[in-house]
């Protein structure tokens, strides 16, 4: 199977919808000519053109809002947000408009809307350019948000996001866009709402989301190595919609879980995992579930401790050892 | 709209008539000072592997940032976007806390907590350093209006990109400076790019961006940033507007920088031709162009101007040196200055949870 980065799995992704489907379009600042400022859309522009691919001007609010209204014509914009960070200066356009039109007009009106984009920390490059905003996003019912953690991964979801009739949310990872895995040459999509077991194991339930899962990976096998004991590593992949039964069932597997989540920790997306095993899975539980999420200020520069501010294997190791 | 003021006649502008040889020296040496700090910055990013996530080089641009600034008074402020180490220095910020922020360390002008994009020195009237595009020009406004609403005679000079004119927050800011007659001075540091979109790609405008202002009934003007006497002939128009009158203006500098718009910009010489970022270095760089103009009136020589470099590339290694020899922030600060109650340990600061770290 050929190996690629993810941010080529996502290039491909892109490339195979224009090709597919007339009505997708890409907008967003730096997409087309200068090949997106991840390259990301590398080579796009120049194998579909001006009709297809967009440069943008530095305005948020206008080329999401346009997005949106463009997709109640039915076209199928992806628009990339060079950071999602910068969502917020286009923050009614992604909450009140993609987010409540639908319900608004009683559902006549469908928003085939990608907005797409990397949302992390851990690049030292301040508070400002540093946020996850998964959980205030997952928060608004009418939104999608998925978070793949691999190459594999953020195609096959990054194709299902375009086809969906609703507005999908990726948000991809600075970190891991030169990051490689296996990936299929053939065609496949992976539906969202799909968790998948990255690791499996006996002992201990690890629930993350994108990067926070590959870091969860690391800490499973430091604990297989030097404490035997057997993680289990659940990627939820999507968040809104959110895989529930492999949640329960994994909890109720292992009867353990610590939860990672790049988030800050108040109402992180892992605070509404804790609530559905507490909810659920009590009586299978042989402990309290815990979390190790970001360190609870705004993401700090100063690169050494930028690293200690991110959930870290050490850390995930010493909050399983608490329990386990 | 603004008669525009002709170069020619901008030397002589009472502005600058009344500088001294010491002051326009003075000049020379902050624009040399800011110029050797960031390359000097640029090396230790590459060599060091000490200073992480982006760095975006003012050379190229500092006549806008020292003959601006060198207008302000004690009642003046300023607030700027991200490739502001120049404003930095010329406010009188020192190499060794802008260059310890760089590095990370406790001694840095925000302790580390900012970066390159995000220095402040309210001490000296300067509100940052912002990295989200436009986000600074709504708190020019309200820089201003906060001057105003005390009193005082002063003046917000609030600095945005070429690309950042598109923001929704600038119109709105404008819209508000007029109705509102706030004492705000934006000045479009026009260097032609935003990242690898040449400005035609980016804006639609008639005669310049400044223009714009003529649709919200501000004042406005163009200048050529090659030219310091120009600079601050037409700033102070402005800034005189501002301080006896309380009226905006917009002013759009032409500028240029060499440099990719971070340092990792792998398009840099992509979206530019090689020729013309040479073009500007070779005949329009305004330190060389103040340099000989000095030299031209006789109260700068040659030696005295290498000296002057020398002296600045000196304190630049210095503060490399105090950055290096600094300490780290300590894990524990991570969690200080993000409440000012908590810090103080105030009853307010002692109520309720603040952090939620299990
Ligand atoms: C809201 C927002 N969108 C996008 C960015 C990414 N970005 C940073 S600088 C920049 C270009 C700005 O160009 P310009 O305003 O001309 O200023 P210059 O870099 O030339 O000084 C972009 C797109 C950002 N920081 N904030
Ligand atoms: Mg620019």
């Amino acid at each position: 199977m050929p190996v690629i980065t993810y941010r080529k799995a996502l290039n491909d992704a892109l490339a195979e919808e224009l090709t597919r489907d007339e009505n997708v379009v890409i907008l967003g600042e730096e997409v087309a000519q200068y090949n997106g400022a991840y390259k990301v859309t590398e080579g796009l522009w120049k194998r579909f053109g001006d009709k297809r691919v967009w440069d943008t001007p530095i305005s948020e609010a206008a080329f999401v809002g346009l997005g949106v209204g463009a997709s109640m014509m039915g076209l199928r914009p992806v628009v990339e947000l060079m950071f999602w960070s910068f969502a917020f200066v286009a923050y009614d356009q992604v909450v009140n408009n993609a987010g409540c039109i639908r319900y608004m007009s009683g559902g006549l009106i469908n928003l085939p809307l990608v907005i797409r984009g990397p949302a992390n920390g851990g690049t030292n490059v301040g508070a400002t350019h540093s946020h996850t905003p998964e959980s205030i996003l997952a928060h608004n019912p009418g939104i999608k948000v998925v978070c793949p953690a691999t190459a594999y991964d953020a195609k096959g979801l990054m194709k299902t996001a375009i086809r969906d009739n609703d507005p999908v949310f990726v948000m991809e990872n600075t970190l891991l866009y030169g990051e490689t895995w296996e990936v299929p040459e053939e065609e496949y999509l992976i539906p969202l709402g799909v968790a998948d077991v990255k690791r499996e194991g006996a002992d201990i339930s690890l629930i993350a989301h994108g990067r926070a899962t590959i870091t969860s990976l690391k800490a499973a096998e430091l604990l297989a190595q030097e404490h035997n004991i057997h993680a289990e590593v659940l990627d939820l992949r999507s968040i809104r919609p959110l895989d529930e039964d492999a949640i329960l069932r994994s909890v109720r597997k292992t009867h353990r879980a610590v939860l990672v989540d790049e988030n800050k920790p108040f109402c992180a997306v892992s605070a509404q995992i804790a609530t559905i095993i507490q909810q659920k899975a009590f009586d299978d539980l042989d402990a309290p579930v815990l979390r190790v999420c970001s360190l609870d200020a705004p993401a700090i520069y100063s690169p050494r401790l930028e690293k200690l501010q991110l959930p870290t294997p050490e850390r995930i190791v010493e909050k399983v050892l608490s329990i386990a | 709209m603004e008669a525009l003021l002709e170069t020619r006649t901008a030397a002589d502008a009472a502005i600058n008539h009344e500088l001294t040889s010491e002051k326009k020296i003075h000049f020379l040496r902050q624009m040399l000072r800011i110029r050797r700090f960031e390359q000097t910055a640029l090396k230790q990013y590459q060599t060091s592997g000490q200073i992480g996530g982006f760095l975006h080089l003012y050379s190229g641009q500092e006549s806008v940032a020292v003959g601006t600034l060198s207008l302000c008074g004690e009642d003046d402020h300023v607030v700027a976007g991200y490739r502001m180490h120049g404003h930095a220095l010329a406010v009188g910020m020192s190499m060794n806390e802008c260059m310890a922020e760089l590095f990370g360390r406790a001694t840095g002008c925000s302790k580390g907590k900012g970066g390159s994009m995000h220095f402040f020195a309210p001490d000296k009237n300067f509100w940052g350093g912002h990295g989200i595009v436009g986000g600074q020009t709504p708190l020019g406004l309200g820089l201003a209006f906060g001057l105003k609403y005390k009193g005082l005679k002063g003046c917000c000079l609030c600095y945005l990109g070429d690309g950042a004119v598109n923001q929704g927050a600038y119109h709105e800011s404008l819209n508000l400076a007029a109705l509102w007659d706030l004492p705000v001075i934006y000045i479009i540091e026009n260097n032609q790019y935003s990242m690898g979109t040449s400005q035609d790609r980016s804006s639609a405008f008639q005669k310049c961006l400044a223009a714009r202002a003529e649709a919200y009934d501000i004042a406005w003007d163009h200048v050529s940033g090659e030219d310091l006497y120009e600079v601050r002939a037409k700033t102070w128009q402005a800034m005189q507007r501002a301080h006896a009158e309380s009226h905006p203006t917009v002013l759009e500098i032409a500028t240029y920088r060499y440099y990719g718009h971070s340092v990792s910009d792998a398009n840099a010489k992509k979206y530019r031709s090689p020729e013309e970022i040479e073009k500007y270095r070779t005949l329009h760089d305004p330190i060389q162009l103040w340099q000989q103009r000095l030299m031209d009136e006789g109260i700068l020589t040659a030696a005295q101007a290498t000296e002057l470099d020398n002296a600045a590339a000196a304190e630049a290694e210095e503060a490399v040196r105090f950055a290096k020899e600094s300490p780290l922030p300590n894990p524990a600060d991570i969690f200080t200055d993000v409440y000012s109650e908590v810090d103080r340990q105030t009853p307010a600061g002692r109520t309720g949870k603040f952090f939620f770290n299990d």
